[in-house]
């Protein structure tokens, strides 16, 4: 760089000086140089959101692909293509759309696996993402709005993903379409109304195909676009939260650089979810429409399911009991009403209102920016596990007859063993959850009490056996440690605070000599042995360190 | 028969002591020898009355018999067995007879009749190594077959001789239109047996189970049977052209490569749910976890 000859701070270099015009246009160099400098915190659980950014990306890109040969029209059509078993047959245009994506289109097949198997990954992540922010307590003031976002984003997902995987019109996904129909028509007073508005009509009409693509590929992605961006634009401006540790505190955030050390992670990032979802995309198959066959409304198969993330709701319709409400004047209200649209409503709004209802029990209105431990907060992790158990033993209950068939248990008894388990796992979960924070709890005020367990024996000389502690700090008369908590992680093993050697070097086999590793460390005093050797005996024969544990005699 | 015996001796037993007496009063009329002459006439008169009565006694008693009691005439017939039913007898009367009775007529609690159930059914059960039971449960599952082709052959022309019942058919059994075969599959048999036969389950450890293993036979006399929960497809419900046509488009599509890679089972969202979870989110997790690592 021969800057020396100009004046400082005018560029030389081609691509400088064309950055410099742009920049004497646009003015753009200021905020871009604040952007690059922002500081993201770095830990494993913050690029769980990332990773269904990405795969939101993976779907975009492999979407349009589809869109170009999709034909979403339910005219009536006879299939002469390529796939023998099907030839002949009376089908929509749409499944047969989708089978000339399968077996005519070049890379259609893969490019259908990848979407929908990156389909699969984007509500998983989001799930994962949402059950991090939760028990960090990610969600305090003054992040309550990206929550709801993120929420609004988990039920779009939903939706994208139901009109999806409905649109080839194929068996399978029919026989949700018509659920579904019998969900709206199981609403009280308007949902009769409700589906002739959705359908154009009764069931299944001329038109729900068409409808559900312009949903599909334009209105809900472009929802969540805008209010991904608004999520991110959020994150931005009230920066990422971060973990307590050393020197982080309520008004810092401690990490790397957007350029490059985040960059270089996120853009790593995306190849590997790009990677994962072309894996499976190529070598699994999801969703083989032709195996299903062509949706006609007088068939249905065995182990009819959703996805797996609306599977949920189909656990619930299997376990709740056939209790028609039969009111005066020839009204009922269905069963199907209560697991279907009520328990969704109940959960999704107990999930959103969360942040608020957390802050109004426990009056902590205060503005957070480190993040919490799960076993510092007992009741809030516990009622998270509750949650989980509750949505496990739903979800396990939508694929009951596939696990009954499969394990060859009774379907009886797995659907008794669902409406058992769901009333009674949930709150024991609570309690076994409740325990293990408790008990993480003591054990972290007990290793900065009392130092950590060395594995070291020592014999005193009247018999005792002690063994010896390492405190992390300074100690008081007793030999107990001053140290508090901090909310941060606190050592628990010899080799997190330099007790233990070096790791031997090589990946398959040791590039290294063992007793030659040993040596060096010896000499530079690294490990238990080394620090062993040269402490201090007290006259009691205790080493003057603290090394006694337990409760102080003397 | 060991019933017939006290039956035919009573007749004749009522019938022995009513003779001399009517005899006797004759002899009473003529001269001594004459009298000597008919008492020797009249012992052979006798004897041979005697056998006669008893003949015609025990022909009348075995006639009411066997007019009253058909079940008897067949056993009579079975004397013109073949050697394939002897043989299928024999293996009957040793692993069979106990729940399906020695008459085939069922056992209460056990098994049920098989007379008319034809050699189908004996077919699908056996070869299937469904029958022999090994214990009474919900459903007979299919297991190695216990006896070899030739011993079903016989068992098959044991039941058959013995109350008929549909027979196996014969000529190629996929002989049929494959995309009639996939709507009729859909129509009939996937709402138990899955998509495409994966098999399913129904109530109370019932199941529709996976026609992965099946050969073609087993697949048609299983619809022309109806064996355990599975509904009878008759000729008039299903033709057997239509049997045919799903026997086809069963095999073809179970033969076919997966194109999309690896199947998992073909059962669709749960297995894929399953996969997203332990493989994607697994690897993206590890993923992340090495990220973070090298921080």
């Amino acid at each position: 760089m021969a800057r020396t000859a100009t004046a400082p701070g005018v560029p030389t270099t081609r691509l400088g000086k064309a950055a410099l015009e742009v920049d004497d246009r646009l003015i753009v160099a200021g905020p871009l140089r604040r952007t690059l400098n922002k500081v993201f915190p770095d830990h494993w659980s913050f690029l769980l959101g990332e990773i269904a950014l990405y795969s939101f990306i993976v779907l975009l890109l492999s979407g349009t692909y589809l869109t170009f040969f999709f034909d979403a029209s339910m005219r009536e059509v006879v299939y002469e293509g390529t796939y023998a078993p099907l030839r002949g047959a009376e089908m929509s245009a749409a499944y047969e759309s989708t089978l000339y994506i399968s077996f005519d289109v070049r890379g259609g097949l893969f490019m259908r696996q990848l979407h929908h198997w990156a389909a699969l990954l984007f509500v998983a992540s989001i799930v994962i993402h949402l059950l991090r922010i939760f028990f960090t307590g990610a969600f305090r003031r003054p992040r309550e709005t990206n929550w709801l976002i993120g929420v609004a984003l988990l039920v779009l997902s939903f939706a994208m993903g139901f009109t999806g995987y409905s649109m080839p019109d194929d068996l399978l996904s029919g026989t949700g379409l018509r659920i579904v129909s019998a969900i709206i028509l199981a609403i009280p007073v308007v949902g009769t109304w409700v589906h002739w508005a959705v359908f154009n009509g009764d069931y299944v009409g001329e038109f729900i195909v068409g409808r559900m693509y312009i949903v599909h590929v334009l209105i809900v992605p472009a929802i969540i676009l805008a209010l991904i961006a608004l999520h991110l634009l959020i994150l931005v401006k009230q920066k990422h939260t971060q973990f307590p540790g050393p020197g982080r505190t309520e008004h810092n955030v401690v990490g790397n650089r957007l350029f490059p050390a985040f960059a270089g992670k996120a853009g790593g990032l995306f190849f590997i979810v790009f990677g994962v979802c072309a894996a499976l995309g190529g070598l699994v198959q999801i969703n083989p429409v032709w195996l299903w066959g062509p949706y006609n409304p007088a068939q249905v198969s065995a182990a009819s399911q959703p996805d797996w993330y609306v599977m949920f709701l189909d656990g619930s319709t299997r376990l709740f009991p056939a209790w028609d409400l039969n009111l005066p004047g020839n009204y009922q209200i269905p069963a199907l009403f209560w697991p279907t649209v009520v328990l969704p409503g109940i959960l999704f709004t107990l999930l959103a209102l969360y942040p608020m209802i957390e802050r109004k029990l426990t009056r902590d209105t205060a503005s957070h920016h480190l993040l919490q431990r799960p076993r510092d907060v007992p009741v809030r992790t516990s009622l998270g596990m509750m949650a989980i158990t509750f949505y496990v033993v739903l979800l396990i209950s939508g694929g009951n007859d596939v696990i009954a068939e499969k394990f060859d248990i009774s379907l009886n008894a797995m659907t008794w063993a669902g409406r058992i388990g769901l009333v009674i796992l949930p709150p024991l979960a609570y309690v076994f959850t409740y325990r293990i924070c408790l008990g993480l709890q003591k054990h972290d005020r007990e290793v900065l009490e009392h130092g950590l367990e060395t594995g070291v024996i020592r014999r005193l000389p009247h018999g005792e056996f002690i063994e010896v502690h390492q405190p992390l700090g300074p100690v008081d008369e007793h030999g107990h440690g001053q140290l508090a908590y901090g909310g941060a992680p606190v050592p628990k093993r010899m080799n997190q605070v330099g007790g233990a050697r070096r790791a031997i070097r090589g990946f398959f086999k040791p590039i290294e000599e063992p007793a030659q590793v040993e040596l060096e460390q010896r000499q530079d005093e690294h490990g238990l042995a080394a620090a062993e050797a040269d402490r201090e005996l007290t006259t009691s024969g205790r080493p003057s360190d603290g090394g006694r544990p337990q409760e102080p005699r003397d | 028969m060991s019933t017939t015996n006290p039956q035919s001796d009573a007749p004749s037993g009522e019938g022995a002591p009513r003779g001399p007496r009517r005899w006797s009063r004759r002899v009473a009329d003529g001269s001594p020898a004459a009298a000597a002459r008919a008492r020797r006439r009249s012992k052979q008169r006798r004897r041979v009355a005697n056998v006669a009565g008893l003949m015609a006694a025990l022909v009348l008693t075995g006639t009411l018999y066997s007019a009253l009691s058909p079940a008897y005439a067949t056993d009579e017939s079975n004397t013109s067995e073949s050697s394939a039913e002897a043989a299928g007898r024999e293996l009957y009367e040793r692993s069979c007879i106990t729940c399906h009775g020695e008459n085939l007529e069922g056992v209460p609690t056990r098994g049920p009749s098989l007379i008319g159930v034809g050699e189908a059914a004996v077919y699908f059960q056996v070869h299937t190594g469904r029958m022999p039971l090994v214990r009474q449960e919900a459903q007979g599952p299919d297991k190695p077959a216990v006896f070899s082709d030739e011993e079903i052959d016989q068992l098959m022309a044991y039941v058959q001789a013995n109350g008929g019942g549909p027979t196996l058919p014969s000529g190629d059994l996929r002989e049929g239109d494959l995309t009639e075969g996939g709507e009729l599959f859909r129509l009939n048999c996937a709402s138990c047996h899955n998509f495409v036969g994966e098999g399913g389950a129904l109530s109370s450890g019932k199941r529709a189970p996976s026609l992965e293993d099946a050969n073609d036979l087993e697949i048609y006399t299983a619809m022309l049977t109806g064996p355990e929960n599975m509904p009878v497809f008759g000729d008039n419900q299903l033709t057997p052209e239509e049997k045919r046509s799903i026997v086809n488009y069963v095999q073809t599509v179970k033969e076919q490569a997966d194109p999309g890679g690896f199947g998992v089972g073909r059962i669709g969202p749960v297995a894929e749910g399953v996969v997203i979870w332990v493989v994607g989110v697994a690897a993206l997790l590890f993923g992340i976890f090495w990220m973070g690592s090298k921080a």
